[in-house]
């Protein structure tokens, strides 16, 4: 019962870093119809930029915020100077583009940083409160539940309260007309991808403490594991981004405990066909027109 | 007839290639047949994502199944004879081709990014069930692979990449020239069908998933030799040899060499083969401090292939082969042009 | 079938020409761009062997997620060759040392090391490193016949001089090391509950069977493994919590080891930890876990068959000291440096021992001569029978973030041997660093 409890909880941590990350994926993928492949390497470009921030400054919640603030930029920065030219390609171009994209970030990341493993620290302990003698979570499972929720809200409100949002959604549904109703479409595009890099900012300032440290491809297993959740809960929606995440967190987490770490995949694997062989558009997907 | 024309390509192409393997190096002779193997794989996934419209991020873990099928084999039973070798590439594509039919079908239903999110998983799955069963497949660490040295007839001293490269280039030709013929077929027909407009090919009677498993299961069966060729070539498989980075590899290779294209995928063999290489030598002429240069190493040469692979894909994006044929129709408009001009002088207008 | 309207024929024509030529463009690139390492005239018989050089190659993990620290052992060995190479050289040649990077990739190393052998021909390969990799080219240097020197990995593959004769090792063996660190525990730490957490590979499992060899095959309470594929060890760890495990040895590689002791605090778990040469460097473990979580490492017992780097009066340890101060940038003097100059420095006392009449036959056999002393605290086992390296360690402790032998030096082999103690005294380098011809 006690391992259970511990796997359900080590589960849903790590399961709301996926959500985070595959809603970061889904954002784009509504606005532009692109796999944002680089989505990874983007996030550890910003938690490079907060280890120097926190590191010259000393203080953890600089490095943080500079790197939300990176994260906007750089998502700006990447679609108005690379994928800009990819939009209006075949998908498959955009998947490529993306792909190099990944190559150069981490070569250049390489050659600034060096290859070394940095330690990333967390901002409160990681150590797990105890309940009646149970390991339950800890201060930073606390905190991740906490900034992967208010990020959600955030996105939320401004998707369905603003007129920002209310632009966004049009533009992505159909650029066309918002065009002739005068919403400036790229901007909206750019938009959306300097909100999506700023989530996957935060997605990695959260995940990377927990791993092997900081290094140019501490993001490539979670970009796996999270573009599988998005797809396990649609593509289309930001819910399903969610809720994917926190399954497939729990998946992992179970299995590892139960039957070996080395059986993990397979069931990611497993979970992944199950939920797309009855409904192949994902678990949150919209209801498809009739076929004649 | 077009079976004709195409064997005559193969033949023409199977003599240079001949000739150019007793002129190059063994290095080079290696390198050839890396890249032969590779095309196998890339071939049957550019009809894939090109013809017929579905992406597959998986196809490194087929290349796998063939290589551990080839492996599994030639260990057993490698020394019963000559032919052993073509036996055991055949049951590795056969295999493959297997493997290939059951995630077909599970994918059947899906599009687009759902199907590419399947066959990340698979990516990602196959090499871990390496590591799962390792007293069959030994893990992390792989599997030696037996195979028999050159024929005895050619020689003692023939050297071994020579072999290779032979080995490697019949069995890309014999690949390229049945996917040609597919391609010109009426299944190719089907499959372009299929692609462009899937509604439109299920209203003329086609039937629409059975289309999309067969040329999953042919791309499957190419991914299937490539891999056991690899193995063959590398005299060892592991799972980190058919990691997720190979199957983006081969997603990268039939972009940048041209999508659906057959001479894209011979470019993008070659990419795989070379770029990484030259990008290399480039980065070794520079000399720098130890501290400087321990730095670069290997991140260069990586920062310079991907920033390769956005600009090819920015301004050429039908990739290599793109490239050519837009260079073929300036050069004949450039022709037709000079010819009309001289035509006009002579006729004195 | 309709004849063609002469423009596509024609741009079908021009389009395959263009095609070829981009093909031969393509090539012959290529081809130009191959390196043309080594000066003056190669001699007609020997690869890699001038009057005036050496070229020994290697392959190393110098990029790619499962060996940073690693990254750091080849320079050190180049830094040290650099040194020799300023005073002479070896028997009046050069020593030129070309690292490539296979990422920790099979595949990579087969393309790499053909490379080397095949393109830039060097003489040896030295110190290639990691088992999966390197074990994948153990037949291609055997038919090149290439002299394949000092393996940087603990396996028995490259003891098998029989089935690989040009194949050594250098590193003590894991199934040794770990029958110490095992008899260790049983002076140490008698009626503890002991258990094992592993690499899923033969590193892991080498480790296993000498600590179980030691203990008995059922003494274990628990035994977990990790893949480094999956960085989330909480699973493993909280099952070893759960049997009562009060010492565990670790076969665990630098990284692994930092996330096994920060995951294991993060659940209030303070076993007493065994950890294994590969992984249990104090500098390195340190700079993984941070200045927060270096006080982690109180108390970690591990084991080395060098000189611990914290020994400032040992005199190996102040010549490399010196070396990578004036060779090597003065980069963080770790175990990973001393290991890598270790290597160097045996690597260049067998070229003095092969002589100037230099061929890869001279070599091998300068190897199996043996008789080999420092920079290591045992032995070497070098014989025509044995190829493995060194044959045992000293175990250390880490208090007050400092990692200090602790016991004799105790030597063993791969089998059912007893560990015994090795009692000669430490060997002191020669005054100018340079061993003698």
């Amino acid at each position: 019962m006690e391992r259970f409890v511990f796997l359900t909880f080590d589960g849903l941590s790590k399961g709301a870093v996926y959500a985070a990350f595959a809603l970061a994926l889904v954002l784009i993928w509504r606005g532009t119809r692109i796999v944002n492949f680089a989505q990874g390497a983007m996030a550890v470009v910003t938690a490079y930029v907060a280890y120097s921030v926190s590191a010259a400054s000393g203080s953890y919640w600089a490095g943080f915020a500079a790197a939300l603030l990176g994260g906007l930029l750089l998502g700006a920065l990447i679609e108005r100077g690379v994928m800009r030219f990819v939009e209006q390609a075949p998908h498959l171009n955009a998947v490529t583009v993306g792909l190099g994209l990944v190559l150069l970030l981490q070569g250049v990341l390489g050659m600034i940083y060096g290859n070394e493993y940095r330690p990333f620290a967390a901002p409160v302990g990681q150590e797990a409160l105890t309940v009646g003698g149970m390991p339950l979570v800890s201060p930073f499972d606390l905190f991740v539940f906490g900034a992967v929720l208010a990020v959600m809200v955030l996105l939320a409100l401004l998707f369905t309260r603003t007129a920002t949002g209310l632009r966004m959604r049009a533009a992505a549904f159909a650029p066309e007309v918002s065009r002739l109703l005068g919403v400036d479409v790229n901007a909206t595009l750019t938009l959306g991808w300097a909100l999506a890099a700023a989530v996957g900012a935060l997605a990695g300032m959260l995940v990377i403490p927990t791993g092997l440290g900081l290094h140019p491809t501490a993001m490539d297993l979670v970009f796996v594991t999270a573009f599988t959740a998005a797809v396990v809960g649609g593509l289309d929606s930001p819910a399903g981004a969610v809720v994917g995440g926190l399954a497939v967190g729990l998946v992992l987490s179970y299995v590892s405990g139960y039957f070996g770490s080395d059986v993990t995949p397979l069931a990611v694997l497993a979970l992944l066909l199950v939920v797309l062989l009855v409904r192949p558009g994902g678990l949150f997907a919209g209801v498809r027109a009739r076929r004649v | 007839m077009t079976l004709l024309r195409h064997l005559a390509v193969a033949a023409v192409a199977g003599v240079a290639l001949f000739f150019a393997t007793y002129q190059l190096d063994p290095f080079r002779n290696y390198q050839l047949a890396t890249a032969a193997a590779y095309l196998c794989a890339v071939a049957g996934l550019t009809i894939l994502v090109g013809q017929s419209g579905q992406l597959s991020l998986g196809h490194g873990a087929l290349m796998a199944v063939g290589a551990y099928t080839v492996a599994l084999l030639q260990n057993a039973y490698g020394t019963t004879g000559p032919w052993m070798l073509a036996v055991s590439l055949a049951a590795g594509a056969l295999v493959t081709t297997l493997v290939g039919a059951v995630i077909g079908l599970a994918a059947a239903r899906l599009r687009g990014p759902y199907l590419a999110g399947v066959t990340l998983a698979v990516a990602v799955t196959v090499p871990a069930i390496a590591t799962t069963f390792d007293e069959v497949f030994n893990g992390d660490q792989g599997l030696p692979v037996y195979v028999d040295p050159p024929p005895a007839a050619l020689g003692r001293f023939f050297p071994n990449e020579r072999w290779q490269a032979w080995l490697a280039l019949a069995a890309a030709l014999v690949t390229m020239v049945l996917l040609a013929n597919l391609v010109r077929s009426r299944f190719g027909r089907t499959l372009r069908a299929v692609r462009d407009d899937e509604v439109a090919a299920s209203l003329a009677g086609i039937s629409v998933a059975r289309v999309q498993v067969l040329a999953f299961v042919v791309s499957a069966a190419c991914a299937g030799l490539g891999g056991g060729l690899l193995a063959v070539l590398a005299f060892s498989v592991s799972p980190s040899a058919f990691s997720l980075t190979l199957s983006l590899f081969l997603i990268l290779a039939i972009v940048a060499g041209g999508l659906g294209s057959l001479a894209g995928a011979v470019w993008g063999s070659l990419l795989l083969v070379l770029l990484p290489q030259v990008t290399e030598s480039v980065t070794d002429q520079l000399t720098l401090s130890p501290a400087v240069a321990q730095r670069l190493q290997g991140n260069l040469p990586l920062a310079i292939f991907g920033l390769t692979l956005i600009v090819v894909m920015i301004a050429t994006p039908g990739g290599l082969q793109g490239l050519i044929r837009r260079g073929a129709r300036a050069l004949a408009r450039a022709a037709r042009g000079l010819a009309t001009s001289l035509n006009r002088r002579k006729v004195g207008t | 079938m309709h004849a063609l309207p002469d423009a596509t024929r024609g741009r079908r024509v021009v389009r395959r020409g263009l095609a070829a030529l981009a093909v031969l463009a393509l090539v012959t690139s290529a081809a130009a761009c191959s390196d043309d390492g080594g000066s003056g005239p190669a001699r007609a018989d020997v690869p890699g062997v001038t009057d005036t050089e050496i070229l020994v190659g290697t392959h190393q993990p110098l990029t790619g997620p499962a060996a940073p620290g690693y990254s750091k052992i080849a320079k050190a060995t180049e830094a040290y060759f650099n040194f020799v190479n300023a005073q002479g050289g070896v028997h009046g040649r050069q020593v030129k040392y070309k690292i490539m990077d296979d990422g920790y990739n099979p595949a990579n190393t087969q393309q790499v090391v053909r490379q080397l052998v095949l393109q830039d021909r060097v003489f040896a390969i030295l110190n290639g490193l990691g088992t999966p990799t390197h074990t994948g080219v153990l037949d291609f240097l055997k038919a090149q016949g290439v002299p394949d020197l000092f393996v940087a990995s603990g396996s028995r593959n490259w003891n098998q001089p029989d089935k690989y004769p040009h194949t050594f090792g250098w590193q003590t063996d894991y199934t040794v090391e770990s029958k110490i660190m095992a008899t260790y525990i049983k002076n140490e730490h008698p009626g503890k509950k002991v258990c094992h957490f592993g690499q899923n590979d033969d590193f892991g499992a080498d480790s296993l069977a000498g600590v179980e060899q030691i203990l008995g095959a059922n003494a274990l309470a628990a035994k977990e493994t990790y893949v480094p594929t999956n960085t989330n060890v909480a699973p493993q760890v909280g099952a070893l919590k759960a049997a009562g495990c009060e010492v565990v040895v670790l076969a665990t590689v630098p990284g692994f080891t930092a996330l096994t002791l920060g995951t294991a605090a993060r659940l209030a778990y303070r076993p007493q930890w065994v950890v294994s040469s590969v992984g249990g460097d104090y500098l390195t473990l340190s700079g993984r876990l941070g200045p927060e979580g270096t006080p982690l490492l109180e108390g970690l017992v591990s084991a080395n068959y060098l000189p611990s780097v914290s020994q400032a009066d040992d005199p190996w340890v102040q010549l490399f000291r010196k070396v990578n101060d004036e060779y090597n940038s003065g980069v963080e003097f770790d175990g990973n440096v001393m290991y890598g100059m270790a290597v160097g420095y045996t690597f260049v006392q067998v070229l003095q021992a092969a002589g100037r009449d230099l061929t890869r036959e001279s070599l091998i056999e300068a190897v199996e001569r043996g008789g080999f002393k420092g920079p290591g605290l045992t032995p070497f086992r070098y014989s025509p029978t044995d190829h493995s390296g060194y044959s045992g360690v000293r175990m250390v402790v880490t208090s007050n973030g400092v990692q200090t032998p602790v016991g004799p030096v105790y030597v063993t082999d791969d089998g059912d041997g007893p560990v015994t103690e090795y009692t000669e005294p430490p060997t002191t380098p020669p005054a100018n660093g340079v061993p003698a011809p």
